[in-house]
C-alpha cells in the first residue's frame, strides 16, 4: 500500500458502511445459527407446500375422495405438543434469566411431552390400522399417513436435538457456546408445532 | 489492513490423513472433493453420450464388448432401444445433477465463497462435510443402477409416470433400477438442502468488516441466489420423489390413473394424475437450470472484468438481474408443459413470463459487452472460456425464446430443437463457465499454473467442436426429427437427416477427445505446473490476498477489512491498474 501525504488526497472513498458482522466472539456463530434454522424451516415449508398442492390436485380429481376427517386422538396429541412448546419456551426464558435449575426441569418436561406426542401419533396410526385404514386404502388416507409420518420424522429430528440439550443441561455442560443451540432447537420446535396446527386444520377442513 | 480480532472458534488444522483429506470440514477440501466428483461424473456422462451418438448413426452395429457389459440390453452385441434409452436417462441424470449442480455451486462456491467474503470457513463446516458425503452416496446409489437386474432406468432424467411409477412390469430398468434412481435423487436433494443452508447463512452472517452486500463480487451474489433456488426447489423435488416411491412400493395412486394396462396386465391403481408429477417436477426443474447457469454468469462477470482490466459494467444492474432471474425462474415451469393439454390462457401466462426472463438475461449480456468495450483484453485461457460463455449463452438462450412461444413449441416440443437448445445452454455454456473457473482458480487451489498453450488448444478445439455438435440439432429439429428415438433408420423422413447426424457424431467424438487435453493439463499441472504467485491474474477479490493454496484458516488468523467493491480496475490516477478490495483509502491524483 502506498503512503501518501494529505496534499495528494483529492478523492477519498466514502466511509466504510457497517459490513457483515465485524463483531468478535460468538456473535457471528450465533446469528449464523439462527439464520440457518430459519432457512431450513423455509425449505421444510416448501416440502409441505408441495405435498399440500398434491393433495389439493388429487382431491379435485375423479370424485372418489372419501373424507377421513380428524381421528379423535389427534386433538389430544395437539394439546400435548402445544404444552411441550410452552415448556420449551419457558425453559428458554429461564435460561436467559440465568435460572439454570428451572431450565433443566422445564426443558426436560418439554422433551418428555414431545416424546409423548410421538407416542400419540403412533397410537393414531395403530387406531386407523385397526379400523382397516392403511396407506393405500383411499386417497385421503394416503395423504393422512404421508403428512403425519413426514411431520413425525421432522419432529423426531427436533426431538433428538432437545434430548441432546437435555443431557448436556443435566450434566451441567450448557456453556455460553451452547446457548445458541438452545435457541435454535426451540425455534425449530415451535416451527414444528406451528406446522402441526396447519396440518390439523388441513385435515379438518379439506381431509 | 486487517482486523486483529478473529472470528468465532479458531479451528486448528486437523491432523491425520482421514481428517485432512477424507472427512474434512475445511471448505477448501470439500470444494475440491465436489469438483473431483463432478470431474469423474462428467467423463462418465460423456462416455454415455458418445455411446448414444455412435448408436444413432450405427444402430445395427455389432460391438462385442456391448454384449459383455450388457448381456440382455445388447444381446448379440447390438444395442437394444431399451439400453439406448437407459444410457440416455443416466446421461441426463448424471450431467444435470452430478456435474452442473455440483461443480459450479458446491465445487467453486464452497471453495471460494468464504475466501471472497473474508470468512474463515462456511457457517456450518460439519454439515458441509455431510453434504458432500451424502452427494457421494447419491452418486454411488445412482451408478449401482447399472449393475442391478434389469439395469438402469429408461424413463429419462424427467422420470415421467406412468412409466416411472408402474414398476418392473414396464420392462427393463423400471424395477430396481428406477427405485435406485429415486433414492439417489432423494439423497441428492437432502445434500443440496444442507449445502443451500450453509451458503445462505455464510453469505448473510459471515462477511468481513466492510464487506457490504453491494461490495460482494458477483460470484458471491450468484452463489447466494443459486442457494435460495436450491433451497426452495429441491424440497419440491424431494416431495415428488417420495410420492413416486410410494406409488411404486406402497400401492398408493398419486400419479397413476385408473384403467392402466401395462404389458397385458391390468393395474390396480386409480385416481392419480401423471400431470401432477410434471407440475411438481418442473416446478423444481426450471429453477434447477438456473442453478446450473447462475454461478457461471457470476464467474463470467468477474473473469471478463479481470482480463479486460475494467470494472464490470453496471454492477448494480447485474445484481438486480441475478435476483430477477432467480425470482422469475420460479414462475415459468409451465413452459416445459405447453403440449400437456393446459388451458391456452395458462400457456400465454407462462409464455409471457418466460420471455420476461429474457430481459434480465439480456441486461447481463449487454453489460458483459459493455465491460469489454474499449478494453485492452488479456486473452488468457480463462478469459477465452468466459468469452465463449457469453457467445454460447446468447446462442443457447435465444433458441429458448423460440421454445417459449406455445404456438412454436407445439411443433418443436420433443424434437431435436429442444435437445440443441438445452445442450447449448447447459451442456456447453455452463460447462464453459466451469472451465473458465477451473483455469482461473486452479493457481489458487493447487498453487501451480495450468499450461497456457494446452489451455488455448483445449479452448479452440472445444469451442469449434460444441458448435459443430449442437448447431445442426436445431436444423434437424425444425425438420421434424423427434428426440429420444433410438433408431432413425426405421423412418423414411428421417433418412435424409442421417448425414447430419453422422456429422454431429463425428464432431462429438472429436470434442470428447479434445477433453483429454484438459484432463492431462489438469493433473499434470497439479504436480509439474509453474509455481503460482499469490495473485497471478492481478485480480482484486480477497482470495487473491492469501497464499496459493491458502492456509487452513484462510487468512492466517487475521481477517481482512474491506474498503471497496470488487471491480476496481483502471482506477484513474492509481499507481497500479487495480485496487484490492482490502486496500484502504487511496490517494487519487487528478
Amino acid at each position: 500500500m502506498a503512503r501518501v501525504s494529505p496534499a495528494d488526497v483529492v478523492n477519498v472513498p466514502p466511509p466504510v458502511e457497517p459490513g457483515g458482522d465485524g463483531r468478535s466472539g460468538g456473535g457471528a456463530a450465533r446469528r449464523a445459527g439462527i439464520t440457518g434454522i430459519v432457512v431450513a424451516c423455509a425449505s421444510i415449508v416448501m416440502l409441505f407446500a408441495a405435498l399440500t398442492s398434491a393433495m389439493i390436485v388429487r382431491r379435485g380429481l375423479g370424485g372418489d375422495w372419501q373424507s377421513l376427517g380428524v381421528p379423535g386422538i389427534l386433538w389430544l396429541n395437539t394439546a400435548v405438543l402445544l404444552a411441550s412448546s410452552v415448556m420449551i419456551e419457558r425453559a428458554r426464558r429461564a435460561l436467559r434469566l440465568g435460572r439454570r435449575e428451572s431450565f433443566n426441569y422445564l426443558w426436560l418436561a418439554g422433551t418428555a411431552l414431545g416424546l409423548l406426542f410421538l407416542a400419540g401419533q403412533y397410537a393414531s396410526w395403530r387406531q386407523l390400522a385397526a379400523a382397516g385404514i392403511y396407506l393405500a386404502t383411499n386417497p385421503s388416507s394416503s395423504f393422512f399417513y404421508l403428512f403425519t409420518v413426514a411431520h413425525a420424522l421432522h419432529l423426531g429430528g427436533g426431538l433428538l436435538a432437545l434430548l441432546y440439550i437435555a443431557v448436556c443441561a443435566w450434566r451441567l455442560r450448557l456453556g455460553p457456546g451452547r446457548r445458541t443451540a438452545v435457541d435454535v432447537a426451540a425455534l425449530y420446535w415451535h416451527f414444528m408445532d406451528g406446522l402441526w396446527i396447519y396440518l390439523l386444520l388441513l385435515f379438518r377442513f379439506w381431509g | 489492513m486487517s482486523s486483529p480480532v478473529t472470528h468465532h472458534a479458531v479451528h486448528a488444522a486437523p491432523k491425520g490423513f482421514l481428517r485432512r483429506y477424507i472427512f474434512s470440514t475445511d471448505h477448501k477440501v470439500i470444494g475440491k472433493q465436489y469438483y473431483l466428483l463432478a470431474l469423474f461424473s462428467v467423463f462418465v456422462g460423456m462416455l454415455l453420450s458418445v455411446l448414444m451418438r455412435y448408436h444413432m448413426i450405427y444402430p445395427d452395429a455389432k460391438v462385442s464388448w456391448f454384449e459383455k457389459l450388457w448381456p440382455t440390453g445388447a444381446a448379440g452385441g447390438i444395442m437394444t432401444p431399451e439400453l439406448y434409452l437407459s444410457l440416455m436417462t443416466m446421461h441426463g441424470t448424471i450431467m444435470v445433477f452430478f456435474v452442473l449442480t455440483t461443480a459450479p455451486q458446491s465445487g467453486f462456491g464452497n471453495y471460494f465463497l468464504p475466501l471472497q467474503i473474508g470468512a474463515e470457513d462456511m457457517a456450518f463446516p460439519v454439515i458441509n462435510m455431510l453434504s458432500f458425503w451424502t452427494t457421494f452416496a447419491a452418486l454411488v446409489v445412482l451408478l449401482a443402477a447399472f449393475f442391478v437386474p434389469g439395469g438402469a432406468p429408461l424413463s429419462g432424467w424427467t422420470a415421467y409416470p406412468p412409466l416411472s411409477a408402474v414398476g418392473e412390469i414396464a420392462g427393463p430398468g423400471q424395477g430396481t433400477g428406477q427405485t435406485l434412481w429415486i433414492l439417489s435423487i432423494a439423497l441428492f436433494c437432502a445434500a443440496s438442502l444442507m449445502g443451500a443452508i450453509n451458503f445462505i447463512a455464510t453469505t448473510i452472517d459471515l462477511r468481513a468488516k466492510g464487506m457490504t452486500l453491494m461490495r460482494m463480487p458477483l460470484t458471491c451474489w450468484a452463489w447466494f441466489v443459486t442457494a435460495i433456488l436450491s433451497l426452495l426447489g429441491f424440497a419440491v423435488l424431494l416431495a415428488a420423489g417420495i410420492l413416486l416411491l410410494l406409488d411404486r412400493t406402497a400401492g398408493t395412486s398419486f400419479f397413476l390413473p385408473a384403467g392402466l394396462v401395462v404389458n397385458d396386465q391390468i393395474l390396480n391403481h386409480k385416481g392419480g394424475s401423471p400431470l401432477l408429477w410434471q407440475h411438481l417436477f418442473w416446478f423444481f426443474g426450471h429453477p434447477e437450470v438456473y442453478i446450473a447457469i447462475l454461478p457461471g454468469m457470476g464467474l463470467t462477470s468477474t473473469v471478463l472484468s479481470v482480463f479486460a482490466r475494467k470494472p464490470i459494467f453496471g454492477y448494480r444492474a447485474m445484481v438486480y438481474a441475478i435476483l430477477a432471474i432467480g425470482f422469475l425462474g420460479f414462475l415459468v415451469w409451465g413452459h416445459h408443459m405447453f403440449v400437456s393439454g393446459m388451458n391456452p390462457y395458462t400457456g400465454i401466462a407462462f409464455s409471457v413470463l418466460t420471455m420476461a426472463i429474457g430481459v434480465p438475461s439480456a441486461i447481463k449480456t449487454f453489460n458483459w459487452i459493455g465491460t469489454l468495450w474499449g478494453a485492452r483484453i488479456r486473452f488468457t485461457t480463462p478469459m477465452l472460456f468466459a468469452l465463449g460463455f457469453v457467445s454460447l449463452f446468447v446462442t443457447g438462450g435465444i433458441s429458448g425464446i423460440f421454445l417459449g412461444q406455445p404456438a412454436l413449441d407445439l411443433y418443436l416440443h420433443d424434437t431435436y430443437f429442444v435437445v440443441g437448445h438445452f445442450h447449448m445452454i447447459m451442456g456447453v455454456a455452463a460447462i464453459f463457465g466451469i472451465f473458465a473457473g477451473t483455469y482461473y482458480w486452479f493457481p489458487k487451489m493447487y498453487g501451480r499454473m495450468m499450461n497456457e498453450t494446452l489451455g488455448k488448444i483445449h479452448f479452440y478445439l472445444t469451442f469449434i467442436g460444441v458448435y459443430a455438435i449442437f448447431t445442426p440439432m436445431h436444423f434437424v429439429g425444425v425438420a421434424g426429427n423427434p428426440r429420444r428415438y433410438p433408431n432413425f433408420k426405421e423412418f423414411e423422413f428421417l433418412g435424409e437427416l442421417l448425414p447430419v447426424h453422422t456429422f454431429m457424431t463425428h464432431a462429438a467424438f472429436f470434442t470428447a477427445a479434445a477433453q483429454l487435453i484438459f484432463l492431462f493439463n489438469f493433473f499434470w499441472s497439479m504436480k509439474k505446473g509453474a509455481k503460482a504467485p499469490v495473485n497471478p491474474w492481478e485480480a482484486t477479490t480477497l482470495e487473491w490476498t492469501v497464499p496459493s493454496p491458502p492456509p487452513h484458516d484462510n487468512f492466517g488468523g487475521r481477517l481482512p477489512e474491506v474498503y471497496r467493491g470488487a471491480y476496481e480496475y483502471s482506477v484513474p490516477g492509481a499507481e497500479k491498474d487495480y485496487l484490492m478490495q482490502n486496500e484502504p483509502a487511496v490517494a487519487v491524483k487528478e
